[in-house]
């Protein structure tokens, strides 16, 4: 499998402050990864590094073999290339949701209007939404908003989706609506990185996984590895496991 | 007091060609109406582009309106009149300077440099609202537009702008009222607007109470039945489901 996207040794700065330090992992074409941490671990922050979202000063991300720190590089394109799914989920407020599922592709795409709708609503019928598709975003919950958000990035036909803490915003009783879609996602085959919580879901869907703390990664290992051989794990790695496994 | 009231002045001759007291007060108030849309033009258009230059990235076009802003914010309304009216021509290259002051209709010539002066001066208010509209905003949605891969225009016209002009639709009805009455101070350079037509009245009629409630009556309607507009506006542009919507 050939690396979808490659990070290596990317280090940011705000100001004096250190963010990312060093970072260097990858994903291969149809891999899971999950990425977690504590609070203020940087995982957001590098996850946001990879489309360009946030600039970094030092090392290369690479994304289908294009440069993403590179000036010359065309950022809109390569976005429109690359999924992104928000912890608030981001739908445009002022569109319907066959609106928010089309505009990109009309505008960014050059998709005809009702291809773009066609294609939204057939994505909005696989995350269980079709009988919403005329609302507006404020009038569905936050489980169905985040559906959603998934539905609009998948509509761009993306080579890899990005996840940043997607379930973090919702009521307990809607994380599994959404994970279940993005389970789903996976075993289709779609190159994933996911910034997560959510340990259920990186024991059952992912392939590896990513343990960052302080802006560094700490551990980067099978999923099977992170989970099993808790013994081999750093020190911090195992503290955190120990709290966020409790439940 | 005493003072000889006489409400029918109005239907009354003025002595000057046929018309009535009334015919006057018409005339004024034609000529408030567009000295204030005209100004009011230019202040939504220019303010608008200065108020998202004060959003944008970068140093030097947030610098550029920002300076505009505390300029035109910072010298009486009355003052800049004068200077678009008294000085700016002598300003101007020569066969400009000789058509507004010799080619066009003093009239004419007092109407544009009340125009441009209300128009520049209320494009500085108009900017600031554009502005906090705009940084009102979670910041999410600007980087979920760039996700798709939104240039920063594309990103401004479908996602910024039009949520952010919906949120200011109530201070932007304050300046739009303002432009109407500040659209007063043209009577100081001649401009037979409603104010200086109501001083005509008075002096020719010698019924100055009479003259100056009509006039307060005119710019009380005219007032109100522009924010009775605003708010059928403002109604029309609802979101369903968010900022006071319907579910």
């Amino acid at each position: 499998m050939s690396a979808m996207i490659s990070i290596n040794n990317v280090s940011k700065w705000y100001g004096d402050f250190q963010v990312l330090t060093d970072c260097t992992t990858g994903v291969k074409k149809g891999e899971v990864v999950v990425v977690c941490g504590p609070s203020g671990s940087g995982k957001s922050t590098l996850i946001k590094c990879v489309n360009a979202l946030e600039p970094f000063q030092k090392g290369e991300i690479i994304v289908d073999g294009i440069s993403v720190g590179d000036p010359k590089t065309d950022l809109p394109k390569l976005r429109s290339r690359v999924g992104m799914v928000f912890q608030h989920f981001e739908l445009f407020p002022h569109l319907s949701i066959t609106e928010n599922l089309a505009i990109a592709q009309v505008k960014v795409l050059g998709r005809s209007q009702e291809e773009a709708r066609d294609k939204g609503l057939k994505l909005l019928d696989r995350v269980g939404l079709k009988a919403h598709a005329h609302k507006f975003p404020g009038q569905l919950s936050g489980g169905q908003q985040q559906r959603v958000a998934i539905a609009r990035a998948l509509a761009m036909d993306p080579i890899a989706m990005l996840f940043d803490e997607p379930t973090s915003a919702l009521d307990p009783e809607m994380i599994n609506e959404v994970l279940d879609v993005m389970t789903e996602l996976a075993q289709e085959g779609m190159t994933m990185m996911c910034v997560t919580h959510e340990m259920g879901f990186a024991r059952r869907v992912a392939h590896r996984v990513i343990f960052m703390d302080k802006g560094a990664i700490v551990e980067d290992c099978d999923k099977d590895a992170f989970f099993g051989d808790i013994n081999a794990r750093s020190e911090r790695a195992r503290q955190f496991l120990s709290k966020i496994l409790q439940h | 007091m005493n003072y000889h009231w006489d409400w029918g002045i109005f239907f009354k001759s003025t002595g000057v060609g046929s018309e009535i007291y009334l015919n006057w007060f018409v005339s004024g108030l034609g000529w408030t109406i567009a000295v204030a849309l005209a100004g009011w033009i230019i202040a939504l258009a220019l303010g608008s582009v200065l108020g998202v230059m004060r959003t944008l990235p970068g140093k030097l076009l947030p610098a550029i309106a920002t300076a505009y802003v505390e300029l035109f914010r910072n010298v009486p309304l009355l003052v800049q009149l004068f200077i678009w009216y008294f000085l700016v021509p002598d300003l101007l290259p020569t066969p400009l300077e000789m058509w507004f002051k010799q080619g066009i209709s003093p009239a004419t010539s007092a109407y544009l440099s009340v125009v441009v002066c209300l128009g520049l001066f209320t494009a500085a208010r108009v900017c600031e609202q554009v502005r906090t509209g705009i940084q009102a905003l979670p910041r999410g949605q600007n980087n979920a537009a760039l996700a798709m891969g939104f240039s920063t225009a594309q990103t401004y016209r479908f996602v910024l702008l039009p949520q952010a002009f919906r949120i200011i639709i109530p201070p932007l009805t304050s300046e739009f009222l303002n432009i109407f009455k500040n659209s007063s101070v043209a009577s100081l350079i001649g401009l037979m607007e409603l104010l200086a037509q109501t001083k005509q009245v008075a002096e020719f009629s010698a019924n100055i109470f009479e003259a100056f409630t009509l006039a307060t009556l005119i710019y009380f309607v005219l007032n109100m039945s522009l924010m009775g507009f605003m708010s059928w506006v403002e109604k029309r542009v609802r979101i369903p489901g968010m900022m006071g919507g319907s579910k």
